[in-house]
C-alpha cells in the first residue's frame, strides 16, 4: 500500500462514534472521563498534527510536541498562575497569544527543516524538539521551578478537578474540528499537491509547484494543530512542567501515531486510546519480574508495544484492521482478483 | 490497497535535498551566515580579551566536550553512512556503556569496607589502580559492541532500505533500555573512578591548569579514535569496502563480497564507540537517566552540523558543538544581564546558521 490519501469518510461511522462518545460521561465514572478520555482526546489531537504530515506530506515531524510545548508554556505564562511570569491575562486572549505564538515558531521551524526530507527531517525536527525542552529546562523564568501551576482556565471549562464532563466536551469538539479539517484540507488543491510532491517532489517542481513553500505551510498548519493540542493539554493538567515536554512525551505521541497508524488520521485517536488504557490499567495486570518488569515499568511494556506493532503492522492498529477487513472480505466475495478495491483520490498509486 | 503495507513512504529521490545543487558562488545567504560567524568571533575575542587564562580554560573545555561529541557522533555517523540506519538508540548504548563499567568497578575493584570483596587492585583502601579503570573500559566497550550487533541482527537486519522503520524500531529500543537501566541502576548520578595515582590537574603555560582527565586522557583518547578510524577508513581493506559500500550498496555486494558481515561489522565499531564514549563521559561528567537523550541530541546535532555518513564532518561538528556550548555557558553576559540560562538559543542559532547555507550539512552528500 502506498500511503494515500484518505478513504472514503463513513459519515454514519463517524456520527455513531461522535454521538457514543458524547454519551460517554453519562455512562463511564468521572475518572475515566477524565483520565482515560479526555487525556486520549487531546493526545489524539496532537498525534493527528504528526499523522497529517506524515499522511499527506510524507514528513515525519517529532517537532510536534515541542510546539505544543511552546503553545502550553506560552499560555501558562500568559494567565495568571503559580510560577512562571503571570502576566494575567484573560485565558481567551492566552489562547489566542499561545496559538499565534506556536505557529509562527512552527513555521520558522517549517523553513528550516522543509528543505530537508525523510530520515533528515526526522532528525533535525527531533533536535529541534529536544532543543525547545533544553529550552524551557534551563529559563526557569518561563517554567517556574516546579513548573508553572494553577494556571487561570477559560470559564467555558469550569473546573475540571470537580466536574470533568465540560472540559471533556470542549476538548471532544476541538478533536471533531481538528479531524474533519485536516480532512478537508487533504483534499482540496493544496492537500492534493501536498500529497503529489510526497511522492514525486522533482515531478512536482517540474509542474512549476513551490515545493518547499508548500511544505512550509503544511508545516505550519501542522503547527497550528499541535499547538492547539498544547493548549487543551494545559487546561486539562492546570499545569505545564518542562519535563512534559521531554523527549520521553514527543516519543509518546510518535508511538501514539504510530500505533494507531502513521498514515490514517483516525489513528491518531485510536493509539492514544490504546496508550491511555495501557497507562493507567497496565499497572494492574503487570506481573512483577524481577526489577525487569512490574508495576512501575510501563515504559517498558509501551516500548514492546510500541516495538511489536512497528515489527509486525506498519499500519499501526488501523492498518491491522483494514487488513483483516480486507481478508474477510475476500472470503466473503470470493477470489482477491474478484475484489474491485475502489481508490479513492488514489494519489500515489501507480507512481511508485 | 492491497499488498504488504509499507512504513517507509520514501521513494529514491525523497531522501535527496531539495535545493537544487548550486554552483561554487556565495549566495546572499553564506556570506550572510559567514558575517554572522565573523562576528561571533570577533566579540569572543573581545570578550576573552578581559581575561585570557579564563579564555584558555573556557576554550579547553570546549575542546574537550567536543572531543567527547566526536567519540560518540563518530559512531553515529559510521553506522549511517554505511547503512542509511539512523540508531535513535545510540544515547542509550553510551549511556549503557558507562552504567557497565561503573557496574564492573564497583563490582571487582571497590574496597569492601567489611573486607569481604573480591579486590583485585592490592593497594590500599578506596585506591584504584589503572587496571581498575581500563579493564572496564574494555570490557564495557566490547560489550556494547556485542549488544549493537544483537541489536542489528534481531532487528535490522531483515528490515534493511526501509529507513524510517529501521528509525522506529530504534526508538523502540531506546525506551526499552532507558526504563531498564532506571530500574537496574536507579535514578541518581553516578560517576565513574579514575586511577587514584594520576594527576588531579595539569599546568599549561601562561599559569593555566586544567583537569588532567579531561585534557589529556579524553582528548588524547578522541585524537587516537580519529586517527584510528581515518586509518582504518583509508587504509584498509575493510575501509575500502565500507567507503565503497556508502557509495553503492548494491555493486559492492555484486562484487562478491558479503555485505552483510561487513554490514555487522560497521555495527559492532559504531556500538563500540558508543560505549568508549559513556566510559569517557561517565568518568569525565557523571551517568545518570536523561544523559542517553542529552548524547543522542548531540550526536544528532553534531552530524546534521557536520553532514551525515562523513568523519570529517563528525569532527568539524563536534568542534563547532563543543565550542559554542562552552562558550555560551560563560560568555553570554552583557553588562548586567546574564543570558546564559539561554544559551541552548546558540545552539539552536548554529544549526539553523549550518542548515540555511548547507541542508546536508557542511560535508553531507545526498544519499
Amino acid at each position: 500500500m502506498t500511503p494515500s490519501a484518505p478513504g472514503r469518510l463513513s459519515w454514519p461511522g463517524l456520527a455513531a462514534v461522535v454521538v457514543l462518545a458524547g454519551l460517554a460521561p453519562l455512562v463511564f465514572t468521572d475518572f475515566f472521563v477524565s483520565v482515560i478520555l479526555t487525556k486520549s482526546l487531546w493526545l489524539g489531537v496532537a498525534a493527528a498534527s504528526l499523522i497529517f504530515l506524515s499522511a499527506n506530506g510524507g514528513m515525519v515531524s517529532l517537532a510536534q510536541v515541542g510546539i505544543y510545548g511552546i503553545a502550553g508554556m506560552s499560555y501558562a505564562n500568559l494567565v495568571a498562575a503559580d510560577g512562571g511570569s503571570a502576566a494575567e491575562w484573560a485565558p481567551w486572549l492566552a489562547v489566542i497569544a499561545a496559538l499565534l505564538i506556536a505557529t509562527a515558531v512552527g513555521l520558522a521551524f517549517g523553513a528550516i527543516a522543509a528543505r530537508s526530507v525523510g530520515i533528515y527531517f526526522l532528525m533535525i525536527t527531533l533536535a529541534f524538539s529536544v532543543l525547545v525542552y533544553y529550552f524551557f529546562s534551563q529559563v526557569t523564568e518561563l517554567s517556574g521551578f516546579g513548573g508553572v501551576n494553577n494556571l487561570d482556565l477559560p470559564s467555558i471549562v469550569g473546573e475540571p478537578g470537580q466536574d470533568p464532563d465540560r472540559l471533556y466536551y470542549v476538548t471532544l469538539a476541538v478533536a471533531i474540528l481538528v479531524f474533519l479539517g485536516l480532512r478537508y484540507v487533504s483534499r482540496t488543491a493544496f492537500g492534493l499537491a501536498l500529497q503529489g510532491l510526497r511522492d514525486e517532489p522533482n515531478r512536482m517542481q517540474a509542474l512549476g509547484f513551490n515545493v518547499t513553500l508548500h511544505r512550509i505551510l503544511a508545516f505550519g498548519l501542522a503547527a497550528f494543530v499541535a499547538a492547539l493540542a498544547g493548549v487543551l493539554s494545559v487546561w486539562y493538567n492546570r499545569r505545564i512542567t518542562p519535563g512534559s515536554i521531554e523527549l520521553a512525551q514527543t516519543i509518546d505521541v510518535l508511538i501514539i501515531a504510530v500505533v494507531g497508524g502513521l498514515y490514517r488520521l483516525e489513528g491518531a485517536w485510536v493509539g492514544a486510546l490504546t496508550y491511555a488504557l495501557i497507562d493507567n490499567y497496565s499497572r494492574d495486570w503487570t506481573p512483577t519480574i524481577g526489577d525487569v518488569l512490574g508495576p512501575e515499568r510501563f515504559n517498558t511494556i509501551l516500548g514492546v508495544v510500541f516495538l511489536v506493532i512497528v515489527l509486525l503492522s506498519p499500519g499501526g492498529l488501523v492498518g491491522l484492521w483494514e487488513r483483516g477487513r480486507e481478508f474477510f472480505g475476500r472470503r466473503r466475495r470470493g477470489p482477491p482478483g474478484a475484489v474491485a478495491t475502489p481508490s479513492p483520490a488514489g494519489a500515489g498509486d501507480g507512481t511508485n | 490497497m492491497s499488498g504488504t503495507p509499507q512504513t517507509a513512504p520514501a521513494t529514491p529521490a525523497a531522501t535527496e535535498s531539495l535545493d537544487t545543487p548550486r554552483r561554487a558562488g556565495w549566495s546572499k545567504r553564506r556570506i550572510a551566515v559567514v558575517a554572522l560567524g565573523a562576528v561571533v568571533v570577533v566579540w569572543l575575542l573581545i570578550k576573552g580579551s578581559d581575561d585570557w587564562r579564563q579564555f584558555a580554560v573556557v576554550s579547553l573545555n570546549g575542546l574537550t566536550l567536543a572531543a567527547l561529541f566526536f567519540v560518540v557522533a563518530s559512531g553515529f555517523t559510521l553506522i549511517f553512512g554505511l547503512m542509511r540506519v539512523v540508531n535513535m538508540a545510540h544515547g542509550s548504548l553510551y549511556l549503557l556503556g558507562g552504567y557497565l563499567a561503573l557496574e564492573m568497578q564497583d563490582a571487582w575493584f571497590k574496597e569492601d569496607p567489611s573486607g569481604l570483596g573480591l579486590s583485585l587492585s592490592g593497594a590500599g583502601t578506596g585506591d584504584y589502580d589503572l587496571f581498575s579503570w581500563v579493564l572496564p573500559l574494555l570490557l564495557a566497550t566490547l560489550l556494547i559492541g556485542v549488544v549493537g550487533v544483537l541489536m542489528q541482527q534481531v532487528f535490522l537486519r531483515w528490515n534493511q532500505g526501509q529507513d524510517l522503520r529501521q528509525a522506529l524500531i530504534t526508538i523502540a529500543l531506546s525506551v526499552i533500555f532507558a526504563d531498564q537501566m532506571l530500574a537496574a541502576f536507579g535514578g541518581i548520578s553516578k560517576d565513574i573512578q579514575t586511577p587514584t595515582d594520576w594527576p588531579e590537574s595539569i599546568s599549561l603555560p601562561g599559569d593555566v591548569t586544567f583537569g588532567f582527565f579531561r585534557g589529556v586522557i579524553v582528548l588524547g583518547a578522541a585524537i587516537l579514535v580519529g586517527f584510528g578510524l581515518w586509518w582504518l577508513i583509508t587504509r584498509t581493506r575493510f575501509g575500502t569496502i565500507v567507503r565503497a559500500g556508502v557509495d553503492d550498496r548494491d555493486m559492492v555486494s555484486a562484487l562478491g563480497i558479503n555485505v552483510q558481515l561487513v554490514f555487522a561489522a560497521a555495527f559492532f565499531l559504531g556500538a563500540m564507540l558508543a560505549g568508549l564514549g559513556g566510559v569517557l563521559g561517565g568518568t569525565m561528567i557523571s551517568l545518570a537517566p536523561g544523559e542517553d537523550t542529552s548524547f543522542l541530541l548531540n550526536s544528532l546535532i553534531v552530524v546534521i552540523i557536520g553532514g551525515m555518513g562523513s568523519l570529517g564532518g563528525a569532527a568539524i561538528g563536534a568542534l563547532a558543538l563543543g565550542l559554542v556550548d562552552a562558550y555560551a555557558d560563560v560568555y553570554l553576559v552583557f553588562g548586567d544581564t546574564d543570558l546564559t540560562n539561554y544559551s541552548i538559543l546558540v545552539t539552536f542559532g548554529l544549526l539553523v546558521a549550518v542548515l540555511a547555507v548547507r541542508p546536508l550539512g557542511l560535508f553531507g552528500r545526498p544519499a
